[in-house]
């Protein structure tokens, strides 16, 4: 990661509101953020460990273990549960075999919660490996579970 | 053989690249567009005919050959002309869903860049006056006049000014900033220019929120393909990170400098010192996408629609469980009841409405006995409410409003930023509050004041045994207080608007909360 960094900072910038886009890339290219990289940030932008932590915690998206192979994010907004959604997502968890913003055990697939993805008319909605599904019924969440055991 | 079929990020949900993919296999000359707004005809396939664009809808991939012979089923006619559009008045949305979003010559062909030229041709002060005379109120939520805040920027001595849209969305019923930038980016990208014209701005922010993938790639794209025109003016897009409050806009400001996204006291105004310390505009997607019509078209012609001081449209979004989902852009002024039930067409169940709720998930629940509200910024206030981003979220009748009241404080205890106690530790016994009304309220279905037993009454009574008084009543009169103190001692509007929702789930539905029905006798 130190290389990746390093060669981000050059082309990229490594002022302190690079910080985000800094985490973006990786996040994009690790799958998470590892508390061990925290100090490297932190010295490649010339911020504090306390802050880059303070970032990394403070956002929704960054994660600090590397996520599963497949990521069903699940709405759970107002929309959504107006159209059934918290039933949507009991049915998830049960099928995938795993809590809502857990990951299982084996490393398969994460599910996690998002609020809201603006696509409220046609709910429950989910990204599935940033793959936006609209109108999620039982048929829709075998079909979901089928793509992620692979 | 010409079609249309939409690229927008709900249209791909709903299965358009599959159906992209058939016509063109097909041999058809495919354009991809954004979206036309209403969902239950997608996805949806304009064919050039004769006698214009005939829409089919929804269709799938299946459906090539009876949709290019015109015997489809499910053939709409000329999509202009469905009563949903029919009515609409579609100011900021024209282009959207009629053309390629990223042709530039589209674009052109469709009037764009006409404002910015206006623009352009005027003193800066000029462009301020025109937006201040249309009557323009900011679109993200607050209803702030659009051409009052530019002219202090424009009045504040500074060589570094910014630009900030703000597209971080993130209330539950509201799509029309994603729509917008889908299916016609360049029309931001020409609001941005001109308000950057009218302040003396050179560069500017979009900061997105990172659950609109498309909305991301697609603003980028367009960036890049127009920045010789609105040159020297710069623009980029900034991702958010899944934070709520990134969208309250100072701590919009702050995550774009590359802090947590927490919560600036005011003043000093983002106007004076805003962005790197710097006069900064800040407005919403739909507010800087309103102005190259106002200059274009003339302030009097976006000021001749509208309400009372709502002046010009709105693009309503009706969302939920609602049968005719989509985007509605109309003048002020229409009834909460007929968007509900006539241009949405009730719910999509099937069952009565029991309630909807607008303005996102710091605005409030009303009941159908509330559909005579004007769709107007100081008609909702004065009913205890707001019209927010305009995003209209309906419930049947199965709906439990007192797990919706829980849902609002949960919510904001996710997502509260921690900079004041009220939200941050209010929120947090607001949905205990509310677990310990639901908890009694099942335990004594009638009312009543029965204590709660089980675990959580274990829990409660271990810690202070004769002080929590957990009946309904109690515990009610709890929740209001603490509503009190979260309403008037927060210092933005997440903590100070979450009572919104929980007190009108209160207040027009406490048979929900373990009361007795009529409103009245719940009041206190
Ligand atoms: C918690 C919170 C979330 C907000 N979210 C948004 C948002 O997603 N988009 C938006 O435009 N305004 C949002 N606002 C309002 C902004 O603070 C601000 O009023 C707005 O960006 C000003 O632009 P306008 O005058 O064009 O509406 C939010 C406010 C609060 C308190
Ligand atoms: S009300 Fe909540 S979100 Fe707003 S500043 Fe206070 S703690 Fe932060
Ligand atoms: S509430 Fe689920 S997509 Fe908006």
């Amino acid at each position: 990661m130190e290389e990746f960094i390093a060669g981000w900072t050059v082309r990229h910038g490594a002022t302190r509101d690079r910080l985000l886009p800094l985490l973006h890339a990786m996040q994009e290219e690790a799958g998470y953020i590892d508390d061990a990289w925290v100090p490297t940030i932190a010295k490649a932008l010339n911020l504090s460990r306390a802050d880059v932590h303070g970032v990394v915690t403070f956002y929704h998206d960054f994660r600090r273990t590397a996520p599963g192979r497949h990521v069903v994010k699940l709405c759970r907004a107002e929309s959504c549960q107006a159209r059934g959604g918290a039933a949507i997502e009991a049915a998830a968890a049960q099928r995938l075999g795993v809590a809502m913003g857990e990951t299982r055990a084996d490393g398969q697939v994460a599910l996690e919660p998002v609020y809201c993805l603006g696509l409220c008319a046609i709910g429950p909605n989910a990204l599935v490996d940033g793959r936006p599904v609209a109108r999620i019924d039982a048929a829709a969440l075998e079909r979901i579970a089928l793509e992620v055991a692979a | 053989m010409k079609v249309y079929v939409s690229r927008d990020m709900a249209s791909v949900a709903l299965g358009a690249d599959d159906v992209a993919r058939a016509f063109a296999e097909a041999g058809c000359d495919v354009v991809r567009t954004g979206s036309r707004g209403l969902f239950s005809i997608e996805p949806l396939v304009e064919v050039e005919m004769d006698d214009g664009r005939i829409g089919f809808g929804p269709v799938g991939p299946q459906d090539v050959a009876a949709v290019l012979d015109g015997s489809h089923a499910s053939r709409l006619g000329r999509i202009e002309d469905l009563p949903f559009f029919a009515g609409q008045q579609r100011f900021t949305f024209a282009r959207c869903g009629v053309i390629d979003p990223l042709s530039l010559s589209d674009y052109a062909a469709h009037g764009g860049w006409q404002g910015l030229e206006k623009a352009r041709a005027l003193a800066p002060q000029a462009v301020v006056d025109a937006v201040k005379a249309s009557g323009l109120r900011g679109r993200g939520g607050a209803g702030f006049p659009t051409g009052i805040k530019w002219q202090t920027v424009l009045d504040a001595p500074s060589p570094t000014k910014f630009i900030v849209c703000n597209a971080d969305e993130g209330d539950s019923g509201t799509f029309a900033d994603r729509m917008l930038m889908e299916g016609d980016p360049y029309c931001l990208i020409e609001g941005m220019a001109c308000a950057a014209h009218a302040v003396g701005a050179s560069h500017g922010y979009i900061y997105i929120r990172s659950e609109y993938p498309f909305c991301i790639a697609t603003m980028r794209a367009a960036i890049e393909a127009s920045a010789h025109l609105v040159a020297p003016f710069e623009l980029e897009v900034r991702e958010g990170a899944g934070a709520y409050v990134c969208g309250e806009e100072t701590a919009l400001l702050d995550s774009i400098e590359g802090q947590r996204g927490q919560v600036r006291a005011k003043p000093p105004l983002p106007a004076l010192q805003g962005l790197f310390g710097q006069p900064t505009v800040i407005n919403n997607v739909l507010s800087l996408a309103a102005v190259p019509f106002i200059l274009s078209e003339g302030p009097e012609a976006y000021a001749a629609v509208g309400f009372g001081r709502s002046r010009g449209t709105m693009p309503v979004q009706l969302a939920g469980n609602v049968k005719h989902g989509g985007l509605y852009e109309i003048g002020f002024g229409i009834t909460l009841g007929e968007l509900v039930n006539v241009i949405g067409g009730g719910t999509a169940s099937g069952r009565p409405v029991r309630a909807v709720q607008v303005g996102g998930p710091l605005g409030a629940y009303f009941p159908p006995s509330m559909f005579h509200l004007p769709f107007d910024y100081e008609a909702f206030t004065q009913a205890g409410g707001l019209i927010g981003h305009a995003g209209i979220t309906l419930f049947d009748d199965s709906v439990d409003m007192a797990h919706m009241a829980r849902f609002a404080m949960e919510f904001c205890a996710a997502e509260s930023c921690g900079k004041c106690t009220p939200c941050r530790i209010g929120s947090t016994r607001g949905v205990e509050i509310m677990d310990r009304i639901i908890g009694a309220r099942e335990a004594a279905p009638t009312g009543g004041s029965e204590a709660v037993g089980g675990y959580l009454g274990k829990a409660l009574y271990s810690r202070s045994p004769d002080r929590i008084d957990v009946s309904i009543e109690a515990q009610t009169m709890l929740l209001r207080d603490l509503a009190d103190t979260m309403k008037y001692g927060s210092l933005c509007a997440l903590g100070g608007f979450t009572p919104y929702p929980v007190l009108s789930a209160l207040d027009y539905f406490p048979e929900d909360f373990g009361a007795p029905a009529p409103i009245k006798e719940a009041a206190e």
